[in-house]
């Protein structure tokens, strides 16, 4: 039982934990609610980029809140994987200064080599390419793409080949 | 969360000059030209209702928090940008508003257009079609031709359970189910999932919603998305008539609305009353009608010669019965022994208990799961709440002694939990844990020791008091060990105006009369009234008829008390008259009942034929169940309700009322040419005379029963009935018994 009172399940990790209680901390009490995408973006990150039912109902208990208010948040925000993906999440913008830069035909480039579909996983499960809905804000560096949360800007076909090779496992 | 209560009386009409012109708490508004007062801090949409001037909505709902996401109340305000959302623009003086302008009705329609272009339209396959508010405002205020040519999007069914069924397609999101679930369950069961054109109404993994006033979402729902599941493509909304009938199966006596086509009993809604349930009724009540047409109804009265059973007319039946029961009150009346449901109609228990009485037998009883009946001497003269329901909402200080509270009445425990939304401090002392959701001022899980637990509550309420205790409740307070538990249920209960309940474990326990003199005691020293939450729909009727071995109508004495329900068959009998019951699930102790029955010439006043009923019985006289005979219910705060017949009868079963009437002509009692159920109601009003109007606050404990230290152990499942297992009509609910709180031991969802 942890100052929250909430049981963990076995599910939740020492780690996790301390992240959750951390964001928990920051909102006034009984207001834990408030705390549900911290809580999640933790959750994902420890579970190697997507989250599961028993991990949302894990977090939902830990903060005493109904499975379904987890639920509601993880499948409203797109940067919650509510399914499993790759290890790596890689995200090509083709908002408007990205498609106008040639956004397109980079994503194209990024499918031919990762060998899958924008929405899909590569078969040996270590890139997730996203669908990318909205601007990622980096219009200066035109064609851009993201990397597990790192931007790398003014996209070539040759450095992207370069940037994905040089991804670890 | 929920709104404010519309109280304010509308102001129009009334003259400018009588409101002072600087009350802060009024404002001034014109809507459609006519200039209205109105209370600060209303919504825009609550002033035009009180006003009787029609706004269109989806989302808004009086009972439920705004959430302004359907958009359909737009209306016009002066010097506004834009069209407002009604439901959540707050009046301002001098606001003119305008709901039938141009522009209102402009931003109305084009709202419209918007919540079709995804509705499937599937009207002439839909249940709702006939009764649903996107159809009815969609002829008002929706194009006749779409403009949308493009696909529509399909949304997966969900699994709820067996209640409620699901089209999800039809959804428009106004997501008062969910509201619901979250303001007034108190359990968030549904949510909205996904985002945007992608929304969805749901649950988290598939589940089904368990709560027991969940089917309340099916009248929530705007339109066809959540119905009826048991009513699926029953009957269409319009060729059915919708009678008022008051609910058989718990003592709020919940208003309803019986739907009926061609004389059968189709569904049932609710109706609306402040006083009761609200907009509300539990889910026993909607879904338990559908066990009125179990297979097992008997149709012909029967009679059992040589062993056999054979099917009689009723002619030959009643000379049977009477036979029967001259035969065994020979040698005197109280070898007879007569047990009553407690839901029959006060009808029904008057006329019973005047034919017992008449046999010479004072050998009747209503009070079928109590086992202890040694202080039933200082019973109150109706086993009433201690307040009204209404009034449970203000309490203070709520203990609930004994009570799976959520699963006996659920009406009551939503008010009660109405109560800790607004502050009170509720408290529990239960053999178990049930689930509440609601913070609990304090929750004693006492196992079998609930007297001692409740003796330490009193310990501790007095010492806090600083005041000392009646001798007769000083052996069990004396030497308890008083635990923070303990004294923050005394804390609790000492807020003023407070509550003590006795639930229907604490009544059905063998040391009740130990439990109900503690909390008697403990409602005299806080000062808190002292309530009950009685079996069956009818326990206050039950009693002002005189259904009661020691107790005439009024509660006036008898010379020489009978025999209670379980002595007289724990001290068997020459004859039995069973009412409405099923001796092995609604006795205390029932199968060990079962040969005392055997042994005995038994005659049973019954909707339904059991094996068992064939076993044990000797004549089987076929009754109405709730809804097709007439009469009146006495719920827990003493409000008399009549029903009529709503339902035609299977084969030859006629009202219980009917045949007591006529068996009584053939026993020759006198005074018993009733024509009607009325006639029956108003000759027990005369008799009962200043008795008939009670008052709910009239329990007070008055007597002195020294509770002991001793503790009898029953076991917790015999205590605490399941939900669906309270009467023989909700157990033949196929919907109910398939149900999770039927299936897995959800009790109360410990």
């Amino acid at each position: 039982m942890s100052e929250h009172g909430g049981s963990t399940n076995g599910v939740i990790s020492a780690h996790l934990r301390e992240e959750i209680d951390h964001w928990v901390a920051k909102f006034p009490a009984g207001r834990q609610r408030s705390a549900v995408i911290g809580a999640l973006h933790a959750a994902q990150h420890e579970n190697g980029g997507f989250l599961t039912a028993e991990l949302m109902t894990a977090v939902a208990e830990y903060l005493h809140l109904p499975p379904i208010q987890v639920f509601e948040v993880a499948s409203f925000y797109s940067m919650f994987e509510t399914k499993p993906v790759g290890r790596h999440s890689v995200s090509v913008c083709t908002n408007i200064s990205c498609m106008l830069r040639g956004g397109e035909d980079i994503l194209a480039h990024v499918e031919k080599r990762l060998g899958c579909r924008a929405g899909q996983s590569t078969a040996d499960g270590k890139f997730y390419l996203k669908v990318e809905e909205e601007c990622l804000a980096a219009c200066c560096g035109a064609p851009m793409m993201m990397i597990d949360h790192v931007y790398h800007e003014n996209l070539t076909p040759k450095k992207i080949d370069d940037i994905l090779e040089a991804v670890k496992d | 969360m929920s709104t404010p209560a519309p109280s304010i009386p509308p102001a129009a009409g009334a003259p400018a000059a009588a409101a002072p012109p600087t009350d802060p708490n009024v404002v001034n508004v014109e809507v459609n030209g006519v200039a209205i007062k109105a209370r600060k801090g209303q919504m825009i949409i609550e002033v035009t209702d009180q006003h009787d001037v029609y706004v269109p909505r989806f989302c808004y709902h009086p009972k439920l928090s705004i959430a302004a996401n359907c958009r359909m109340c737009l209306v016009e305000v002066e010097k506004a940008p834009k069209p407002l959302p009604a439901c959540a623009t707050p009046i301002a003086e001098g606001m003119k508003i305008f709901t039938k302008s141009k522009r209102a009705i402009s931003a109305q329609k084009a709202t419209m257009e918007f919540l079709l272009i995804n509705h499937p339209l599937d009207c002439p396959i839909c249940d709702q079609g006939g009764e649903c508010e996107l159809q009815d405002l969609a002829m008002g205020f929706g194009r006749g031709v779409s403009r949308y040519t493009e696909r529509k999007r399909i949304v997966k069914d969900k699994n709820l359970g067996p209640l409620v069924s699901t089209d999800m397609t039809r959804c428009i999101y106004c997501t008062r189910c969910v509201r619901f679930g979250q303001e007034i369950a108190g359990i968030q069961e549904l949510g909205t999932t996904f985002r945007s054109d992608s929304s969805e109404i749901g649950t988290f993994i598939e589940k089904s919603v368990d709560h027991e006033l969940s089917g309340n979402i099916i009248d929530l729902c705007p339109v066809g998305a959540l119905n009826n599941k048991p009513f699926r493509y029953n009957a269409r909304a319009w060729e059915m008539v919708a009678k008022p009938i008051v609910s058989p199966h718990d003592c709020a006596g919940s208003n309803l609305y019986a739907h009926v086509l061609r004389g059968k009993l189709r569904r049932i809604v609710p109706r609306d009353n402040e006083a009761i349930n609200e907009a509300w009724i539990a889910d026993r009540d909607r879904f338990g009608c559908y066990g009125v047409y179990s297979n097992d109804r008997l149709q012909q009265p029967r009679i059992k010669r040589d062993g056999q059973w054979l099917e009689v007319s009723w002619q030959d039946a009643l000379v049977a019965t009477v036979a029967a029961l001259k035969t065994a009150t020979k040698s005197g009346g109280d070898q007879l022994g007569t047990l009553i449901s407690p839901s029959a109609t006060i009808e029904e228990q008057y006329l019973l208990a005047r034919i017992t009485r008449h046999l010479g037998s004072n050998n009747i009883d209503h009070r079928l799961r109590q086992r202890d009946f040694r202080d039933q001497v200082s019973d109150p003269v109706a086993p009433l709440l201690g307040c009204s329901i209404a009034d449970i909402d203000t309490r203070q200080g709520i203990l609930v002694v004994g009570s799976n509270l959520r699963m006996e009445v659920p009406i009551v425990a939503h008010r009660v939990r109405k109560a800790a939304r607004k502050g009170a401090s509720v408290a529990f002392l239960n053999p178990a844990e049930y689930e509440y959701h609601f913070k609990t001022a304090a929750y004693v899980t006492a196992g079998d020791a609930l007297v001692a637990n409740l003796g330490a509550v009193l310990a501790a309420a007095a010492a806090a008091a600083g005041r000392q205790l009646p001798q007769h409740l000083a052996q069990a307070t004396s030497g308890v060990n008083v635990t923070d538990a303990h004294r923050a249920a005394a804390t609790a209960i000492s807020r003023k105006p407070g509550l003590v309940l006795l639930g229907q474990i604490a009544q059905r326990h063998p040391q009740y009369a130990d439990l109900r003199a503690l909390a008697g005691g403990l409602a005299e020293l806080t000062g808190a009234a002292l309530g009950y939450l009685s079996e069956g729909a009818n326990a206050a009727g039950a009693t002002l008829a005189g259904a009661l071995p020691h107790r005439g109508v009024g509660g006036k004495d008898v010379q020489r008390a009978g025999l209670d329900a379980q002595s007289m068959l724990s001290n068997p009998r020459k004859a039995y008259i069973l009412f409405g019951i099923e001796p092995s699930k609604d006795l205390a102790n029932g199968n060990a009942a079962l040969s005392a029955l055997r042994a005995a010439s038994v005659v049973c006043f019954t909707p339904f034929v059991t094996d068992e009923l064939l076993d044990v019985a000797d004549i089987l006289l076929p009754t109405a169940t709730f809804a097709e005979t007439a009469g009146t219910f006495v719920n827990a705060e003493g409000l008399w309700q009549s029903f009529d017949a709503v339902a035609d009868l299977p084969g030859e079963a006629r009202p219980g009322w009917r045949v007591l009437r006529v068996l009584g002509n053939e026993l020759e009692l006198t005074a018993c040419d009733y024509r009607t159920p009325s006639d029956v109601a108003a000759a027990l009003e005369h008799e009962l005379g200043t008795a008939k109007d009670l008052e709910p606050g009239t329990t007070v404990y008055r007597g002195s029963f020294a509770p002991g230290a001793g503790a009898v152990g029953a076991a917790l499942a015999e205590l605490d009935v399941p939900i669906y297992a309270i009467d023989a009509v909700v157990r033949r609910s196929a919907a109910l018994q398939a149900t999770a709180l039927a299936q897995g031991g959800l009790r109360g969802g410990v």
